[in-house]
């Protein structure tokens, strides 16, 4: 492998790690802070995604459209809080499960009877296709942006997470939900809120990603189990535990789809390799989930 | 010890049963269809288009089917093979059909079928055509009114040859289907094959992939990544700038009307291999595609067609034998005889049942109202081509 094509790839691992990051960090909020199993986050990115293209087909801008979909994306989830899942906080987790996965079912079939199976989506003409980058490499314009703008809101959650008054109630939530209420923490504004950025999140992945992947109903359940990698990973809670578990998971998918690949070409018989080598990248991010789990069982970076 | 009271009581109930359904003959005032498909969840475009093209047929026929009324039980498997088999055990147990119909996955199918077949009853697959019932398994009971699975991969080779593209990459998610699909590229492409790539089912980004394409430099790339892998490869290979140098190849089903329309624009000029497209010119094709967006306000796909033809097939195979369902053999002798005017144009059964016909290439380009729609080439790419199993194929008289 060639020093140009090594370092797409490490783009490439950059670039879907920071993807899955999005999706985790909103999980990741959700279930520490409010110890809650959200299987429907995923409909929420597929909800963002499906507002992003209409949005776009009616204004004829993408950036209206994913903006629009980031605010009514959020409202959504707010309004799924405080009716339906705000119930479910004091029950345990198998109930969670269950009407959260009820809910990917309805939200599912209620998107299709809104919007239909499928909607197209484009990024905008100017970054529709490669960019020349420096040592010959060409690489397309939209994955540079989705690098930009996931750095970008990593590091604004660190601030908001870290720096603000806001960010002390959600650690205060998610290190003891019980304290935190008793020292006056009105829980129930702030469970609505962080729903409410969480959302918000999983409709920035959605507009980011539909130029990139199909806008079609279960776009949803393929990456949330990867989330719930990520997180499982990265310490349930943690932000920081999310972005570095992002960013392990991406950089593991990667390497092992390439170099792990043509590594086994070079020490295996061809027949060996080609059974072997998908075979091996396909489950590579569960034996670094095993791998993480039997060093730190809680996670690289856990909360509580 | 053994309790003969409770022995004999059912032996008495068997005996019951035995009376009852002997005593059920089919009076053939109707033709009864079973109608299993995918039609809830992810994966349910597919099987919808199916139905509706199948019910458009017997809309237009008047409700009947070879002069008889048409009874369609239609019902959703909802893409689980157990569901799909009790579908079928109770279409043929309990209702009692003559024909059964619908599955889009062969995996579904296959573990279905087994209900129809052993208790007698026609199957006619508008699309499942795996090839193990085109060859050892092939079966009297088991019609594919569709195309045989390896088929538009082969004419997809066949296509590479007659550009005079010298090399070619391979890409396939890791499973059976997926090497069966290149296998059959590779049974007719002459040239090279600079790489072969298998990656994880349901994989959303190709980017590395991409690279390593990139890297290969091929002239030509074919693909077989059903339903959201091929749109999200797609976009992602135009938007990496790739299509400038590549001639990207893609089976039928994945530049299909359901696959344009979430990719949009970036599907304009692709090139794809298929049994049938909208704009074929014979009678019944047109007729079909313009009652079918009048009935349904879309394009229909080659999925609709599928359905459209079976029902096709069923009206003329219960018209040939005058509505005597009942004598199976002649059912079967007219089903073979497949006296209908397909959508396809020129269709005949192989004598393992399964369809000869003409393939085509088609490339997408704009409908003239600011969509795209597939267009075909003049002349078909591979004439009166059958399988490449039918000589394992012994069919039982």
């Amino acid at each position: 492998m060639t020093g140009v094509l090594f370092f797409e790839q490490a783009l490439n691992g950059l670039q879907f790690g920071l993807m899955l990051f999005l999706l985790a960090a909103g999980l990741t909020i959700v279930f520490g802070v409010m110890d809650m199993i959200n299987l429907a986050h995923g409909s929420l990115y597929m909800v963002g995604a499906f507002f992003a293209a209409w949005l776009t087909a009616l204004s004829g801008s993408f950036w209206i459209g994913a903006a629009g979909a980031v605010l009514l994306t959020a409202l959504v989830g707010m309004a799924l809080e405080v009716t339906l899942l705000r119930t479910l906080y004091a029950r345990d987790h198998l109930s969670q499960v269950l009407a959260t996965f009820a809910l990917i079912l309805i939200l599912n079939d209620g998107v299709k009877m809104v919007f239909g199976n499928d909607l197209p989506l484009a990024a905008p003409a100017a970054l529709d296709g490669p960019v020349q980058l420096p040592l010959g490499l060409q690489y397309p314009a939209w994955r540079l942006l989705i690098i930009g703008v996931g750095l970008g809101l990593a590091i604004a959650l660190y601030l908001l997470v870290q720096k603000t008054r806001v960010g002390a109630l959600v650690r205060a939530g998610a290190s003891n939900r019980e304290m935190s209420s008793a020292m006056g923490v009105n829980v129930a504004r702030l469970f609505t809120l962080v729903f409410g950025l969480g959302a918000a999140l999983c409709a920035v992945a959605g507009s980011l990603l539909g130029p990139l992947l199909a806008v079609q109903v279960g776009m949803g359940e393929n990456i949330l189990i990867l989330a719930f990698v990520v997180i499982v990973i990265g310490g349930i809670g943690s932000i920081r535990g999310a972005l570095i578990g992002s960013l392990l998971v991406g950089a593991v998918d990667t390497l092992g789809r390439t170099l792990l690949q043509s590594g086994l070409r070079g020490a295996l018989p061809p027949q060996w390799a080609s059974a072997a080598g998908p075979a091996l990248a396909s489950i590579a991010v569960y034996v670094l989930m095993a791998g993480v789990l039997v060093w730190r069982p809680r996670g690289l970076f856990p909360v509580r | 010890m053994i309790d003969f009271r409770r022995w004999g009581s059912r032996g008495c109930i068997a005996s019951l049963v035995f009376v009852a359904s002997a005593s059920a003959v089919s009076a053939a005032d109707k033709v009864k269809i079973g109608f299993v498909s995918t039609l809830s969840g992810p994966s349910s475009a597919l099987g919808i288009d199916i139905r509706d093209g199948f019910q458009l047929a017997v809309k237009l026929n008047g409700g009947k089917l070879g002069g008889l009324p048409a009874e369609v039980l239609v019902s959703d498997d909802q893409f689980k093979p157990d569901v799909a088999r009790q579908l079928f055990e109770r279409n043929v147990k309990r209702d009692k059909v003559d024909f059964m119909t619908g599955v889009v996955f062969s995996n579904i199918m296959l573990a279905a079928l087994p209900e129809a077949l052993d208790n007698k009853v026609i199957y006619i697959s508008p699309n499942a055509a795996p090839s193990s019932m085109a060859g050892k398994d092939c079966n009297p009971q088991f019609f594919a009114v569709s195309w045989p699975n390896d088929a538009y991969h082969e004419a997809a080779g066949a296509f590479a040859n007659q550009r005079e593209l010298k090399n070619a990459y391979l890409l396939a998610p890791n499973y059976q289907a997926g090497k069966d699909s290149l296998a059959g590229f590779k049974r007719t492409f002459k040239g090279q094959i600079v790489g072969e790539n298998y990656t994880k089912l349901g994989q959303l980004d190709y980017a590395a992939e991409l690279a390593e394409i990139r890297a290969a430099k091929p002239q030509a790339l074919y693909i077989f990544l059903p339903g959201g892998m091929g749109i999200n490869f797609i976009k992602q290979f135009v938007g990496a700038g790739l299509g400038k140098d590549i001639t990207l190849l893609l089976p039928g089903f994945s530049a299909d009307q359901d696959i344009i329309n979430p990719v949009g624009a970036a599907m304009a000029g692709l090139f794809n291999t298929a049994h049938w497209s909208p704009d074929f010119a014979n009678a019944a094709n047109q007729k079909f595609v313009a009652e079918f967006q009048k009935e349904y306000k879309r394009v229909p796909t080659l999925y609709a067609s599928q359905g459209y033809d079976a029902a096709q097939l069923i009206n003329a195979a219960v018209r040939d034998v005058k509505g005597k369902l009942e004598d199976q053999d002649a059912v079967r002798k007219a089903l073979r005889a497949a006296k209908f005017e397909s959508v396809r144009g020129p269709f005949k059964f192989n004598t393992n049942q399964y369809p000869i016909q003409n393939y085509f290439v088609r490339t997408v380009g704009a409908d003239g109202k600011g969509g795209l729609i597939n267009k075909s080439f003049n002349e078909p790419i591979l004439k009166d081509h059958g399988d490449a199993y039918v000589q394992q194929c012994q069919m039982p008289k």
